[in-house]
């Protein structure tokens, strides 16, 4: 039996199951069954699949997303969402682009990206908390002024002739294979992994997604929480476009077009519960591989892009309906 | 009655278009003649029928972001039969486009309907689907105007007393709306399954299915909507429409459809669409680059959003006034 908005009556059971039982039970098990399944299916697909090389490339594919997608799984477990996160690498590689005609160096570059990032984040916080505004509305709004903002400074033009000090943050290597956009993924994942699931701040979050009032009534600052979740997810946002800036080497306003949809499906791939409450870090790291994976694969298979997007928004709904789907006819 | 209208939200609306297209015309004398506002209307027509259908889903508390996407893909199909077989008449054409979106819609709808998949969810995926299904149907061909029929092509230009067909078929959606809406037991269902979902299964409405009716039915349109803008720009491509569907979102919450449900009118949504494309039609007369015209919606969206929120606290209020005033 379900009630009309789809939940259903709590079974509480005696005890939990034990630890064991809940691993294997576990959304992440299946996802990083999946992505074994899939680095095998690519290692027969293609003998250029497992050179080093080829992998280290691969990576760029999904980290500068996955970072945005770990600040956006904590602003989706809060019960809220950001659509305007493309939007902010928009702006915020546009200011620096801008910056850039004006002599400003590195440092100053790396700078004023964070600090758009922050303030599109403010924005979106503001409106949201202060106001009290739906945030898929007023980021879709937002989504849209940032862009537009960009298409009115550049219109048709692109700003190019980045430093080669700055190139670095995109295209560098710290050691062998591993670049320094795959390293700043596995320091953030650990960050926001430690913050998420070992902190109160990381409980906090998930109290006010599964029940804001009973969060605030428990003396959680629900607002300020919020806040700083949209603070992080821009300020991710604007790391992101310095390391997509970098990599690239120019900017043009249709940088990063849509990419609001693909870090919202790896968030929830990842198995973060998009009505909020609940999800982990390791979920998103996994999704974020298998995504990887799957775009990577099929280009070495020459499979274009578009054609790829189809995978991605099956793989989005399957791995949702196919266990929900298998429940539904256990039970009937 | 009449103060009820004055103090309401399409009343706001009405005169902020109104002033939008005075203001225009204070500096380019001619935009307010009738014969421009028409067309304004006929480039709008298409956004209107989109924004009813995606009134309906949003009405019963869900999304569709995959509007746009069923768009593109049924135009490509009944662009490409009509290019490789010029013997099918028009009216099947747009028989199997109203087919085709129906049956996109209700994939939407089954999923949200059978397995509880939130709407956003299954929306976002079907979005990069069924985009990605028209590059596979087409191979990522265009297919250009010389290729099409001519009645094909000529159909929603053909003018009815000097209104082009495109438009007649807008005004009947908004009638047809405006019906079923209002005046019946699904529309009404639209409204309660939005308003308070519980209490609309104590009533009777299975909640499920009113939300694949939603689905449905704005899937229909955005195939009808499919043909359309195909033979109108005259021409089929992989990204026909490409973020149009946020245009739709933002034209209902323009005209104040509450994105949490069960509020908002069928005449509020054709306003809030008529509004966003009174400034596309007024940015090139203006002389404004087109580039400015993204950054202006989002301010609108914004505005739009922070108002009508305001106004929602205010109404609720005088309900609850003149509940007391009536015992």
């Amino acid at each position: 039996m379900s009630l009309a908005d789809g939940t259903r009556p709590r079974h509480l059971p005696d005890r939990l199951s034990g630890r064991g039982a809940r691993v294997l039970k576990s959304w992440e098990l299946l996802l990083f069954g999946i992505a074994v399944l899939i680095f095998l299916a690519n290692t027969q697909a293609s003998q250029y699949f497992l050179d080093p090389w080829n992998l280290s490339d691969a990576t760029f594919n999904f980290t500068e997303k996955a970072m945005i997608g770990f600040a956006m799984a904590l602003l989706i477990i809060s019960g809220e969402i950001d659509l305007s996160v493309a939007g902010i690498i928009a702006l915020a590689s546009t200011a620096m682009g801008w910056a850039l005609q004006f002599g400003v160096g590195t440092p100053g570059l790396v700078a004023i990206g964070l600090a758009v990032g922050l303030l599109c984040g403010a924005f979106n916080g503001a409106l949201v908390t202060r106001l009290g505004l739906p945030s898929i509305v007023v980021t879709i709004g937002t989504m849209s002024l940032f862009r537009g903002i960009s298409y009115i400074v550049l219109g048709d033009q692109a700003f190019n002739g980045y430093p080669e000090s700055f190139a670095w943050l995109g295209r560098g290597y710290v050691f062998w294979v591993i670049s320094f956009e795959l390293t700043l993924f596995a320091v953030f994942a650990l960050i926001y992994g430690v913050v998420l699931h070992k902190t109160n701040f990381g409980r906090h979050i998930y109290t006010i997604g599964n029940n804001p009032t009973a969060a605030r009534f428990s003396g959680i600052r629900v607002e300020r929480v919020k806040m700083i979740l949209f603070l992080l997810t821009g300020l991710m946002s604007g790391i992101a476009a310095i390391c997509l800036t970098a990599r690239l080497g120019s900017t043009r306003p249709s940088i990063a077009y849509a990419w609001e949809l693909e870090v919202v499906t790896m968030v929830v791939l990842g198995g973060v519960s998009i009505l909020g409450g609940s999800g982990s870090i390791l979920g998103v790291v996994i999704a974020a591989l298998v995504m990887g994976m799957v775009t990577f694969g099929l280009g070495l298979l020459n499979v274009p892009g578009i054609v790829m997007s189809i995978f991605i928004g099956a793989l989005l709904i399957g791995v949702i309906a196919i266990p929900r789907l298998v429940a539904k006819l256990r039970r009937s | 009655m009449i103060r009820d209208f004055v103090t309401s939200r399409e009343a706001i609306l009405v005169a902020a278009l109104i002033a939008l297209i005075l203001l225009v015309e204070s500096r380019f004398s001619g935009f307010a003649a009738p014969g421009n506002l028409a067309s304004v209307f006929n480039d709008t027509a298409i956004l209107i029928i989109l924004a009813l259908g995606q009134t309906l889903v949003i009405l019963t508390r869900c999304i569709d972001l995959s509007l746009a996407s069923n768009l593109a893909l049924t135009g490509m199909v009944t662009a490409m039969i009509n290019a490789a077989m010029p013997g099918v008449p028009v009216v099947v054409l747009i028989a199997l486009a109203i087919a085709l979106g129906l049956l996109m819609g209700a994939f939407n709808g089954l999923l949200v309907w059978k397995l509880d998949i939130p709407p956003i969810v299954v929306t976002l995926g079907t979005l990069t689907i069924f985009r990605g299904l028209i590059f596979l149907v087409s191979g990522g061909e265009w297919v250009n105007s010389h290729e099409m029929g001519a009645a094909y092509k000529a159909l929603p230009r053909f003018e009815i007393l000097s209104l082009p067909v495109l438009s007649w078929i807008a005004i009947a959606v908004i009638a047809g709306f405006a019906v079923l809406v209002n005046r019946s037991a699904l529309g009404r269902a639209f409204y309660a399954v939005g308003g308070n979902p519980h209490a609309a299964v104590y009533t009777g409405i299975d909640v499920g299915k009113t939300r694949f009716a939603a689905f449905t039915i704005a899937g229909g349109l955005a195939g009808l909507c499919g043909y359309l803008w195909v033979s109108r720009y005259a021409v089929a491509y992989v990204d026909v429409a490409g973020g149009f569907e946020l245009d739709v979102v933002a034209a209902c919450v323009i005209g104040g459809i509450s994105i949490a449900g069960g509020l908002g009118t069928v005449t509020g949504a054709v306003l809030g669409a008529l509004f966003l494309g009174t400034i596309k039609n007024a940015l090139p007369v203006a002389g404004i680059s087109p580039f400015w015209q993204l950054a202006i919606s989002g301010a609108a969206i914004i505005v739009a959003v922070a108002f009508n929120a305001r106004s929602n606290r205010k109404q609720g209020r005088i309900i609850l006034k003149s509940a007391e005033h009536a015992t």
